[in-house]
């Protein structure tokens, strides 16, 4: 014991040397845990049938970064049997590799959204974004009528697919270049409806008995 | 003369107990708006930067960064010139951390409601802001470790350690969370996706919560406690123990916000285990503290201050013991994306970083303002009670709502099938957002009272009617005895 505290004693008065220690110290955990997922094929790798958004639910998953849906809607399904009954077959990493960022979300005042594509009409999302409380009496989700009235700026959505493709998705120069085309005529409330219908459509395997329920 | 009439360098200090004070009041108004809007969405008034999802983000980063950051710089500088009887270093630098800290909080406040943000939780400032940030907690660094080496005191004071560790991991965390590539000056993309973007985000999420409001708020604890208990600390080498520990092992426990996600097993599962083995350094920083008021427990009848910091310190033992068991799978699949987590997140925050910062303010505020006490003492105590059952009510609020959420989301009749479909538990819920509304309005009521009581205790400074205080003569100081464990003389009892 009193050899060891020499040893303290040298760090207790040095801030040079307790820096670099607390440095050290302070970095292993991140390494061990970050570093291997990049490795880690079922981390990266798209799984079958999992796309770049198309221009349109790109612009759309921008609204829904931008609006902070996260901090109410979870898109990830546990595997836990409760939640895939409840909400489809449970996510794996496979479907979120162009998801930047992520938005698994940390709270769940409203339900998972994860496999919501095609559970309701365009017809009721679009009644639904604009004024909840139309359809759902008891629901507290804000409204967001301003949506509608906001168009989508097909340039500034090309150049956002380009800094995704320089990030690593893989674009082709006909997709950026028909970016603008694609988005034309069309509000940010039209974007978010498609974002929303192809959530998990792509990708759901065959649900299981029972799931699906409200 | 000592020292050439070297005087400690107050003013900094005195700006960022006055920027925190507001800070405090502002971020905390806002999160009581938030939770009135969950309890009655008309109060969204279909206004885009008034909306909940926009605003939520400015309750959490005013009241983190905003309140806790200033709060943290400020007691920063006022311990490390007082721990090693040394003037603060590079004072311009200083006075920059200060405004260009204010800039950032400020510019993250005004960008965040008009949906410029990375929606990345607890880092949502776009990208030009947090390069500000990185100056600032740069510059930060830069005038901390220079203070200290060139102290006077040989031996570094433990709570210098928790500052560091804040720095430097704050530091670590913010750059390696925050890499994006800028599309124009409003938007980035993260150069991490997915499982690994999750990843990421939640090493720095849990990792704000360890370094920015723990290690921090220890560090202030640390000096204050002592200082208000006017006792030397239960066990220095404890404390050294519980730091080595708390800041290695704090960074493994991320992945306990992804239990039963779809990040890789392995992964939650080293995540549950650093979480539970945390109940040992967070144990035992919540029983140093404590223990240090061990014979003048008095002072909770007389003194205010302490009152907040025992508090404090109860609440951290609390939420510590309570984060630990949450981090295990089987009650995390009860507890996660319920309201479970708020009451967590808000004992925390409300119960052991809001009263620990209001317990140092209250004990630092008199003597960086050249006062005897606080102008109120009587405001001291209508604050403490104000805060103590605001936050009570707000924490068994949220408690019971998020059991309720747990418990039917899970709930499944006879036949297999759910018992409950999701509006039910929202409904159900209602009543407890309304408690919840009435807690928060009791906590934000007592940070009025208490930036009250600083404008008026602040009165002379403002008027420019103080002397800076100098920097004491040295002094004799023994030798430390080597050890030579177990000497009985030394062993409290």
């Amino acid at each position: 014991m009193a050899l060891g505290y020499k040893h303290w004693e040298k760090l207790e008065k040095n801030a040079g040397l307790l820096a670099v220690l607390i440095a050290v110290m302070v970095s292993f955990g991140g390494l061990a845990e970050i570093l291997p997922l990049f490795n880690d094929a079922q981390t990266v790798k798209p799984a079958p049938g999992v796309k770049p958004y198309s221009a349109l639910r790109l612009a759309g998953r921008d609204v829904y970064v931008r609006e902070g849906c996260y901090q109410c809607h979870s898109q990830m399904i546990r595997t836990l049997r409760f939640e895939t009954q409840r909400y489809g077959e449970f996510s794996t990493a496979g479907e979120f590799v162009y998801d930047r960022p992520f938005q698994w979300g940390s709270k769940r005042t409203g339900p998972d959204l994860a496999r919501v594509g095609g559970k309701y009409s365009d017809a009721w999302q679009r009644a639904h974004l604009l004024a909840p409380r139309d359809l759902v009496p008891e629901s507290n989700m804000p409204g967001y009528p301003w949506l509608a009235k906001a168009a989508i700026d097909g340039n500034d959505l090309r150049e956002r697919m380009r800094t995704l493709r320089t990030l690593g998705d893989p674009y082709s120069e006909e997709e950026l270049a028909g970016a603008p085309d694609a988005v034309k005529g069309k509000t940010e409330l039209d974007a978010l409806i498609a974002y929303l219908q192809g959530l998990g459509v792509n990708v759901a395997p065959p649900a299981q008995p029972g799931a699906g329920a409200p | 003369m000592p020292y050439n009439n070297e005087t400690y360098d107050d003013r900094v200090i005195r700006m960022f107990l006055m920027a925190a004070a507001i800070w405090g009041v502002v971020g905390m108004a806002i999160g009581v708006l938030a939770a009135a809007q969950l309890a009655w969405p008309a109060l969204n008034f279909d206004t885009s930067w008034l909306t909940f999802s926009r605003i939520r983000t400015n309750h959490t980063f005013g009241v983190i960064f905003a309140f806790g950051g200033s709060a943290l710089m400020g007691t920063c500088y006022y311990i490390v010139q007082r721990t090693g009887h040394v003037r603060l270093a590079l004072g311009k630098l200083a006075m920059f951390t200060f405004w260009g800290w204010q800039a950032a909080c400020f510019l993250a406040m005004a960008t965040i409601p008009f949906g410029i943000t990375q929606s990345k939780e607890y880092a949502e400032p776009e990208w030009f802001i947090d390069i500000l940030i990185a100056a600032v907690w740069v510059s930060f660094a830069v005038v901390f470790f220079t203070t200290l080496t060139r102290r006077r005191i040989k031996h570094i004071y433990v709570a210098n350690w928790y500052y560091g560790a804040l720095i430097i991991a704050v530091a670590l965390l913010h750059i390696v969370n925050n890499l994006a590539l800028p599309v124009s000056l409003t938007k980035s993309y993260p150069i991490y996706s997915g499982a690994v973007d999750a990843m990421v985000q939640w090493w720095y999420g849990h990792n704000a919560v360890a370094f920015f409001l723990t290690a921090g708020f220890l560090g202030m604890m640390y000096y204050f406690v002592p200082r208000q208990a006017q006792q030397p600390l239960w066990s220095y080498r404890f404390s050294i123990v519980n730091f080595w520990a708390l800041i290695s092992i704090y960074m493994w426990a991320g992945s306990h916000h992804l239990l039963y996600t779809a990040l890789p097993d392995w992964v939650q599962s080293v995540g549950m285990v650093f979480s539970v083995v945390l109940l040992m350094p967070s144990m035992g920083s919540a029983a140093n503290g404590l223990m240090t008021f061990n014979g003048s427990w008095g002072k909770l009848r007389t003194d205010p201050a302490a009152k907040f910091m025992v508090m404090a310190l109860v609440f951290y033992a609390v939420s510590t013991f309570e984060g630990s068991m949450m981090a295990i799978r089987s009650v995390n699949s009860l507890t996660h994306y319920t309201d479970w987590t708020i009451a967590h997140v808000h004992g925390g925050a409300i119960g052991w970083v809001a009263m620990i910062t209001i317990g140092s303010l209250y004990a630092m505020a008199p003597r960086a303002l050249d006062q005897p006490a606080m102008h109120s003492q009587r405001a001291m105590n209508v604050h403490f009670w104000l805060h103590t059952s605001g936050l009570l009510m707000y924490v068994i609020a949220m408690w019971a709502a998020g059991v309720t959420e747990g418990l039917m989301w899970r709930a499944t009749n006879a036949d297999g099938s759910l018992t409950h479909d999701f509006l039910s538990s929202l409904i159900a819920i209602h009543p407890f957002y309304i408690a919840r509304f009435i807690g928060g309005l009791l906590v934000l009521s007592g940070m009025v009272v208490m930036a009250w009581n600083l404008w008026y205790t602040a009165e002379d400074a403002r008027l420019g009617h103080i002397k800076p205080i100098l920097v004491p003569p040295p002094e004799h100081i023994p030798e430390p005895i080597p050890d030579q464990n177990p000497d009985p003389t030394l062993v409290r009892t």
